[in-house]
């Protein structure tokens, strides 16, 4: 945050001076998120990077404030799981920093390291209207794949707001290979692990002796061992989800979620019932691998209905196509998840998930992340037109509009289209 | 989900197809060895009964849309689409009100059955990777009809499909042509008199595969976009010389040349019998691959993936070659770079064939929202295309690439009665197939899980099916 003002001061531009007068964003529909539910023909006051007001179109709006006409209003869109910013080609190695497959390091991977707020898919992921992004490292050499933060997508210097807001480890078929070839080889390396940091004493104060990690490993797993971080899973079959219901049991205070879960809708009751969210791709509906024969695209609307918190998310491309949640939680709805569910997927639930306080809803005295549709947001083919982060008018360009325009016509009788921009 | 990402960056070849019809065959002077058919089409449509679709928002595939309008089927084929038409004594009718109807989706991208779900290193069968020119295999040699995905495709309206090879070599492989029908062999699949296609590849995965192959550097060539064109150009020389060896013999010129099954389909590229769909991203590649064509007096019927098509789509349209194109895919590797969500419809505004494609046995589910999210994206910029014309990217541009667009594509009397019933516009999230019809014969209906196949694979397994 105070980074994150001084950086204010530092290039204040033109749009931030403008954002200091208050904002009436008009919409068809406003989707608050809260008791308030949809309102028709409501508006949303923006006025100092807060929401000061949520109500019908008749609603008292401050003298001289900038209008915005929607069809629709949503809070910002928060993606619960991505990898955006880490990597701005994901096949060019040299620009990817998601994962490290051969550092020495694990759960001590700070993703927030190789985070660049001016990596293209930033702007991108913005102008699909998400504000808020999770991102997650991968996991390259051990199932502890690092620490997770949150940012938003202004990408400007500064815009993580909370670095190791969660540590990553993957399990299923991915942390056994991992972790030597099979599922006992990575509980063995889970369970060690944790042993590492409950003994950190012993292990680490006068000498090096962790069964599974390093001193720097087991430091940066502390707050999630004893429950002060957020662990996010990986795992999709049923049985390992048990067993991460098991392992949660054994060890109550441990804050968990789960990603992937394609196999979610066998154990829907008990992950409700131990109150550990999901963060679902509800495309994954084919038995892909082993681990999820039982995948379905009916996944996010049994889970959500069995009263499991439930974030929609492109785990198919969770890095440039992150946007691509809003089809998803679309598709989910055809699928009979109710259109609130699916929304709250994408807003409400990942607040939740990552203790996003004052986002994900519109509410007077939240943080003002605002989006102005031209059509229902879950819709294909809507749109934002435009997007607020804490009250800031956001640019609605991308090296993807420049693209755009600049071959827009191809006609370069007088001159190259290099000079057209 | 990895074995998916995998097999687009490292293996995965995305074709290229054109619109243009298949250059006319010249049957005459085709040897027996190239006219011959060994793996022939069992394929025989399922019975069906003489239906009307009435009262449905009909979009007919040619750029037409009726409201109100009526489909009707008989004998597996289109009998008559428009309005007030009447159902014959017996036919049944279908009340579609409130319901789209439309031609069926044909993907001409797709690896399904060769690289088939659960993504196991058994089943990687999509890419035969021993060499940067394998033209000799043919893709269907490699698709096992049990893969799940076509099961999940079919509930996307898809009824027929091309499976491609993919794209790690210049010339990766004969691609084939198949009805989208749950079949025990890819014979009983195979689209009859489709003409065969052949794979080749641009770029970056030919030149990685080989040039840097195996962990050893050299691995051979290609090693270089340019070591890329040499290996084209060398291998169509060496066609040309088989072909004319092959004319010379049919003509009484002496004895044909010892059977090979690469020049076999090369030559046959060269003869017009076989289409070409190429894997290129880049607009300036695509240009170098357009005079290479000409060079060898060959056509580039499609090329896939295309993600700067917009950047040359005066010259494609000038050529007539098709852009099967996703609607976004972006970024994922350096010469995909440049992807613009608006490819699609600036490839369409400019008179070229567009063609929305999947790769993705994920896309393949829902190919008519790829298209409404172009769509939509290209009115954003001004270019307002009616749902109606939009909706030949998905079927009879398609179509036109696979040379079957006098048998399918479109809702026109005579054609096969590949059609869906939509539950509303099919250019929306919100919007599922409901009917699907393949020759006049239902083939799913989301209602009824009788009408819903269940592959081997998901026999007994915890789930069967995709909606257990």
């Amino acid at each position: 945050m105070i980074r994150r003002l001084i950086l204010s001061f530092a290039v204040l531009s033109a749009a931030s001076v403008a954002a200091a007068q208050p904002v009436a964003v008009y919409g068809k529909n406003v989707w608050t998120g809260t008791a308030q539910g949809t309102i028709t023909d409501g508006v949303v006051v923006i006025d100092n990077g807060r929401i000061v007001a949520v109500g019908p179109a008749s609603t008292r709006v401050p003298a001289g404030a900038t209008e915005v006409r929607a069809e629709w209003v949503t809070p910002g869109l928060i993606s619960a799981f991505s990898r955006t910013g880490l990597s701005e080609v994901s096949g060019v190695d040299d620009t990817n920093d998601a994962g490290a497959g051969s550092s020495a390091f694990s759960a001590a991977l700070d993703a927030a390291d190789g985070f660049n707020p001016d990596a293209t898919p930033i702007a991108v992921t913005r102008l699909a209207g998400f504000t808020r992004i999770a991102v997650a490292p991968q996991a390259s050499s051990k199932l502890f794949g690092g620490q997770g933060f949150l940012a938003e997508t202004s990408g400007l210097p500064g815009s993580v707001f909370r670095e190791r807001a969660f540590s990553f480890i993957v399990l299923g078929e991915s942390g056994a290979n991992l972790s030597g070839g099979s599922r006992p080889a990575a509980w063995a390396a889970l369970r060690g692990a944790f042993d590492d940091v409950r003994f950190f004493g012993a292990r680490f104060m006068t000498h090096s002796e962790g069964n599974v990690l390093t001193r720097m490993d087991a430091q940066a797993l502390m707050a999630a061992v004893k429950g002060d971080q957020l662990i996010v899973f990986q795992a999709s079959r049923a049985s390992d989800l048990e067993a991460i219901m098991d392992f949660k049991e054994q060890n109550p205070s441990l804050r968990i979620a789960i990603v992937g879960a394609d196999e979610g809708w066998r154990v829907a009751r008990r992950l409700a019932a131990l109150e550990i969210p999901v963060i679902v791709d509800a495309f994954s509906n084919l038995p892909a691998s082993f681990s999820q024969l039982a995948s379905t695209a009916e996944n996010a609307k049994r889970l959500s209905e069995a009263g499991v918190t439930v974030a929609i998310v492109n785990l198919d491309n969770d890095s440039h196509l992150a946007r691509l949640a809003t089809q998803i939680a679309g598709n989910a709805v055809a699928n009979g998840m109710s259109f609130d569910a699916a929304m709250r997927s994408l807003t409400t639930a990942p607040a939740e998930i990552f203790g996003m306080s004052g986002l994900g809803t519109l509410a007077p005295g939240g943080r003002a992340d605002v989006v102005a549709w031209d059509g229902d947001p879950l819709e294909v083919t809507s749109a934002p037109q435009a997007v607020y982060i804490d009250g800031e008018s956001q640019p609605m360009e991308s090296r993807q509009t420049k693209l755009r325009d600049r071959y827009r016509t191809l006609d370069e009788s007088q001159r190259p289209l290099a000079f057209r921009r | 989900m990895q074995f998916r990402k995998l097999c687009l960056i490292a293996v995965a070849g995305l074709a290229l197809t054109a619109c243009e019809a298949p250059a006319s065959r010249k049957d005459k002077d085709t040897p027996e060895s190239l006219a011959a058919n060994p793996f022939p089409s069992t394929y025989k449509p399922y019975p069906s009964q003489t239906m009307l679709i009435a009262n449905a928002t009909v979009i007919d595939g040619k750029g037409g849309l009726i409201e109100n309008g009526g489909v009707l089927v008989e004998g597996g084929k289109i009998k008559a689409v428009g309005k007030d038409l009447t159902a014959p004594e017996g036919a049944v009718t279908i009340d579609a009100k409130g319901k789209w109807v439309t031609p069926g989706i044909i993907d001409n991208h797709s690896h399904l059955g060769a690289y088939p779900s659960p993504g196991v290193d058994s089943h990687g069968d999509g890419n035969e990777i021993s060499g940067p020119v394998t033209a000799e295999v043919w893709v269907e040699h490699s698709i096992w009809p049990q893969d799940p995905g076509f099961a999940r495709a079919l509930a996307g309206g898809i009824t027929s499909l091309q499976i491609l090879p993919g794209s790690a070599n210049l010339f990766g492989g004969r691609g084939v042509t198949l009805k989208n029908v749950p079949a025990r062999t890819v014979q009983a699949m195979k689209f009859p008199d489709a003409p065969y296609t052949l794979k080749m590849a641009c770029g970056e995965n030919p030149k990685r595969v080989y040039g840097y192959g195996g962990g050893s550097t050299p691995g051979g060539a290609p090693y270089s976009r340019m070591g890329n064109v040499a290996g084209y150009r060398d291998a169509w020389i060496k066609a040309a010389d088989y072909k004319k060896q092959m004319d010379n013999a049919a003509n009484g010129g002496g004895e044909p040349p010892k059977r090979d099954l690469e020049l076999e389909t090369l030559a046959g590229v060269l003869n017009g019998d076989i289409l070409v769909h190429m894997h290129c991203y880049r607009a300036d590649e695509m240009a170098q691959i357009l005079d290479i064509s000409n060079e060898f007096g060959y056509k580039v019927t499609a090329f896939h993936h295309a993600v700067e098509s917009y950047k040359i789509a005066d010259k494609l349209a000038e050529y007539g070659a098709c852009s099967s194109m996703w609607a976004d895919w972006w970024g994922f590797k350096m010469e995909a770079y440049d992807g613009i969500p608006e490819n699609i419809p600036l490839v369409h505004n400019a008179g070229a064939c567009a063609i929305v494609h999947s790769d993705s046995d994920i896309g393949i589910q829902r190919l008519n929202q790829e298209a409404a999210k172009a769509w939509a994206d290209g009115k954003r910029i001004g270019i307002d295309v009616p749902i109606e014309v939009a909706w030949q990217w998905l079927s009879l541009n398609p179509a036109k690439s696979l040379g079957i667009d006098d048998k399918t594509g479109s809702l026109e009397p005579g054609k096969m009665a590949d059609v869906v019933i939509w539950s509303g516009n099919p250019f929306s999230s919100y919007a599922k197939a409901e009917k699907v019809f393949i020759d006049g014969a239902q083939m799913f209906d989301r209602d009824d899980p009788a009408l819903q196949a269940v592959m081997d694979f998901e026999l007994g397994q915890p789930g069967e099916g995709d909606r257990k």
